[in-house]
């Protein structure tokens, strides 16, 4: 039994202490909101807030997460009202979806700790979340749109 | 499928268009109704749905709900096929429910023959069917109105979900749906006047956004349901290996496994928990048969497509005589360009969930083909039609990858042998190890260019594998691929002209990958174009223009004016600050393209700083939607001409996750300024012609920034140094 906080709930969950916290969070949780996409770090589908820190839930096993706060998509606003999220929704950024919960995920964790972050900070944030339907223009601009910037200022050409 | 194999060739494509158009304009009926499904049904809460056609339902409680019938990957479909049906419905269309159609013969995609999600198809088929559809039920809930009111239906109109009479007087559709849905199907439906659109044309939002950005919309890795089990299936690492004996003793015992399974394709630990499958999956001891497979290399592949050289073609154009006419010329020049694998590499690796019970089957996952994997249940559980059922969920990716099925089959056979339901989750290295890939190519082009540096001669030797010899082998007739030559006829005007086709199977399991062949054949057409003009000592963009001249070359001009303008283009693609610009034009699917790719080069690496793409696809249903597939056709394409491709060695795919197969991410994209063309022309696809320009458009690029012309993809940093 791994007790852990997860979008302010207590929790216990009985799994092996090896299981990735991505796969406890879905399977013993029903969380589904976090994906799975390589299971090996690299792709950034499955990052959730550890304390507060983004981290790729894949490669954190559970019991690492003993007595820690977890925060999942679901934890940040149920109906998308987090800024995040509607500059998300706002620009349409989502196009199949599946890695969106990870891109808001670090997103969210980027705009915690930089309240206007440049292009460079964005993409030294963010390019461990791939996205292959290529959303990255969208991402980029919807990351300023939260942070209070003109979402019309795409990239530097 | 054998109606899905008959009705697929290109001439049937070109027929089945034409007799949709004929249906919508002359107003013949299409295929509206579903005589399976009652027009009535009373729920449990007492609403009473109603369903004029295959595309609306209407409940007592006034939801207007809107079939969307072709899958939702991220090019927009649950959004725009909505669009079409509610802009002649007359509803509000953030107010409609929207459901995934089940397989049913009535969302044959006309254009493919089958109802199948793929080929930049959707609303080209659908731009004057969704409409009729719309248009009908509308026009049937006004005549029950008028009924219903004892007036004529000209003293009526339909508005937001109500008929008002001109008294003033108004209905909710919601009290007319069971009376309309007994009326007539009206076989001359009056559509819109286009420049009265509401709804389709508009940047509207996207209807599917919201669930994306708060993890609820349900992809097929979400799929849930009550003594579900997990799957991991491990498959030979080999290609086309089959188990041939497994020891799973150690498996068996571990925690929380309930059955190890051996299936045509491998053998599956199936768990209560992925984590538990996958893990014992693991302690899986097998003994596998390697099949011929093993003998494929890279090398081995690369130098089979070179004896196939010296193998028939089959012609795909012959005007004039290029032979001759090269022979003669004052100037030739001849090259090739070879493309490798490709892996499709969704970000939701493939899934299914299979339940098979006594009385049925019940299939829920991600699907681009629902009627191929309806079919492929009725083959393995011996269920007829009406007892299997496919419920599509989101696809976390297609791209031509999910068109096959053969995980869908994988699940099924799981499912039936334990007899509860089954997710089956493969891993990204299983789906990297098992795709089916973009095929490789070898493509040969010379010319012949007389003293003033006009081109006179062309010939285009194209040689590749063909997927559709695989998928749907009577399309393939006399040698010839329709899929295969894409893009291999270039617009230029060259008085004499060979392009020859020739279908080679590498012994690689190949698919449809986004864009198909125009990949392949538009990175060396378009390569090649750069060739020819920097032989002819002209600016490529002055020698394309001077190639495009009449009626015919007219949308490719008028692209490639608006793409080189915006861009600021430079003669020679010089713009004189450490930037160097490429173009690339095409036309595919019915979309005209003209691209300008902007790079510098530092140590050997190119970087893509920005794309600008000047797009005319005709009437659009959704802009907004346009421009995000033009920005991630971008994307897509510089992955395959940057970064990735599919190498082996022993018969064993060589790549196994990103850290090998690399993507293109954040700080790799560049900035994507698009150009759409306002145009009355019908619909064309956007979903992948842009996929095919990116590549040559940077290795143009590249040329004017090194003297280096690349020939083959992804560009690497060693060739371009040592080149």
């Amino acid at each position: 039994m791994t007790k852990l906080n997860v979008n302010g709930k207590a929790v216990s969950i009985d799994a092996a202490p090896d299981t990735p916290l991505l796969w406890a969070l879905r399977d013993h949780l029903k969380l589904n909101g976090t994906k799975y996409g390589c299971g090996m770090a690299l792709c950034g589908a499955c990052t959730v807030h550890l304390n507060g820190e983004p981290v790729r839930s894949c490669s954190t096993s559970l019991s690492a997460c003993a007595g820690k706060n977890i925060t999942t998509i679901e934890g940040i606003s149920d109906k998308g009202l987090h800024p995040v999220q509607q500059a998300w929704i706002a620009l349409d950024v989502p196009q199949c979806g599946y890695c969106q919960s990870g891109q808001i995920m670090s997103a969210v964790a980027l705009l915690n700790k930089n309240k206007k972050p440049s292009d460079a900070d964005i993409d030294a944030a963010m390019s461990g979340n791939v996205c292959r339907c290529g959303t990255y223009q969208r991402v980029r601009a919807a990351i300023h749109q939260a942070a209070g910037q003109p979402a019309t200022q795409a990239r530097e050409a | 499928m054998e109606n899905i194999v008959k009705n697929s060739s290109r001439r049937q494509f070109l027929q089945s268009s034409v007799a949709l158009s004929t249906a919508a304009v002359g107003g013949l009926v299409i295929g509206v109704s579903i005589p399976a499904i009652a027009k009535t049904a009373t729920a449990k809460d007492g609403v009473k749905t109603s369903q004029p056609n295959a595309w609306v339902k209407i409940g007592s409680d006034n939801k207007v709900t809107i079939i969307c019938h072709r899958v939702e990957m991220g090019q927009g479909t649950y959004t725009s096929m909505p669009m079409l049906v509610a802009e002649e419905l007359e509803v509000d269309l953030n107010a409609v429910n929207v459901e995934i159609a089940p397989a049913n013969p009535v969302y044959i995609n006309a254009l493919l023959g089958g109802q199948l999600t793929g080929g930049s198809t959707s609303v080209r088929d659908a731009w004057e069917g969704l409409r009729v559809a719309g248009a009908q039920a509308r026009m049937m809930l006004i005549s029950a109105a008028a009924a219903e009111w004892k007036i004529p239906e000209t003293d009526c109109r339909a508005e937001m979900g109500q008929v008002i009479a001109k008294s003033g007087k108004k209905m909710f559709y919601g009290e007319l749906a069971e009376k309309a849905s007994t009326l007539p199907v009206p076989k001359t439906p009056t559509l819109k006047d286009p420049k009265s659109f509401k709804i389709v044309g508009k940047p509207v939002k996207r209807l599917d956004t919201p669930a994306k950005v708060t993890g609820k919309a349900q992809f097929g890795l979400d799929v849930e349901l009550p003594g579900m089990l997990i799957a991991s299936l491990a498959q030979c690492p080999t290609l086309g290996g089959k188990p041939m004996s497994v020891d799973d003793v150690k498996a068996k015992a571990m925690p929380g496994v309930i059955a190890v399974v051996k299936i045509d394709d491998g053998v599956a630990v199936v768990a209560k928990t992925f984590w538990q499958a996958k893990t014992a999956r693991d302690a899986l001891n097998i003994t596998w048969d390697n099949g011929v497979g093993a003998k494929l290399s890279t090398a081995s592949i690369s130098q089979g497509l070179k004896d196939a050289l010296a193998k028939p073609a089959a012609s795909v154009k012959k005007t004039g005589d290029a032979e001759k006419a090269i022979a003669g010329a004052a100037k030739k020049l001849e090259a090739s360009y070879e493309l490798p694998f490709l892996a499709h590499a969704t970000m939701e690796p493939m899934n299914f969930t299979a339940d098979v019970r006594a009385d049925g089957c019940d299939l829920y996952g991600p699907t681009q083909f629902p009627q191929m994997a309806e079919g492929v249940a009725m083959q393995i559980t011996g269920f007829p039609k009406e007892k299997v059922n496919v419920h599509t969920t989101f696809l976390g990716g297609g791209f031509g990858r999910r068109i096959d099925v053969d995980f869908i089959v994988q699940a099924v056979q799981i499912s039936k042998a334990v007899g509860k339901p089954v997710k089956l989750i493969w891993t990204r290295e299983d789906d990297m190890a098992h795709d089916f890939y973009r095929p490789v190519s070898l493509n040969t082009l010379s010319a012949g260019l007389d003293a003033a540096g006009k081109p006179v001669g062309m010939k285009f030797r194209l040689t590749s594998q063909s997927v559709t010899a695989r998928l749907f082998p009577p399309v393939v007739k006399d040698g010839l691929d329709p899929f295969m030559t894409e893009a291999a006829v270039t617009p230029y005007n060259i008085a004499n002209m060979t392009v020859e086709s020739a279908i080679h199977d590498s012994g690689v399991r190949v698919g449809y990958w986004r864009s198909v062949s125009h990949a392949l054949n538009a990175f060396a057409n378009e390569s090649f174009t750069d060739e020819m003009a920097l032989a002819a000592n002209k600016d490529p963009l002055e020698f394309r223009m001077s190639l495009l001249e009449g009626a015919e070359g007219a949308r490719y001009r008028n692209v490639l004016k608006i793409a080189t303008d915006k861009a600021g283009y430079k003669a020679g693609g010089k713009l004189g600050n450490g930037r160097f610009q490429g173009i690339a034009i095409m036309e595919g699917y019915g979309t005209y393209v003209a691209q300008v790719a902007e790079i510098s080069v530092t140590n050997g690496t190119p970087k893509v700083h920005r794309m600008t793409v000047a797009v005319d696809c005709g009437m659009m249903v959704n802009p907004d939607i346009v421009k995000a597939q033009i920005e991630s056709s971008v994307a897509y394409g510089l992955s395959a001409a940057l970064l990735s491709k599919i190498t082996f060695k022993d018969g064993k795919v060589e790549q196994s996750n990103f850290h090998d197969y690399p993507v293109l991410r954040m700080s790799e994209m560049p900035r994507v300024d698009v150009h759409l063309v306002a145009s009355s022309e019908k619909p064309g696809g956007i979903g992948e012609p842009i996929v095919a320009t990116t590549g040559p458009s940077v290795a143009n690029a590249v040329f004017n920034a090194t003297g280096k012309r690349i020939r083959k993809l992804p560009i690497q940093a060693d060739d371009l140094n040592k080149a």
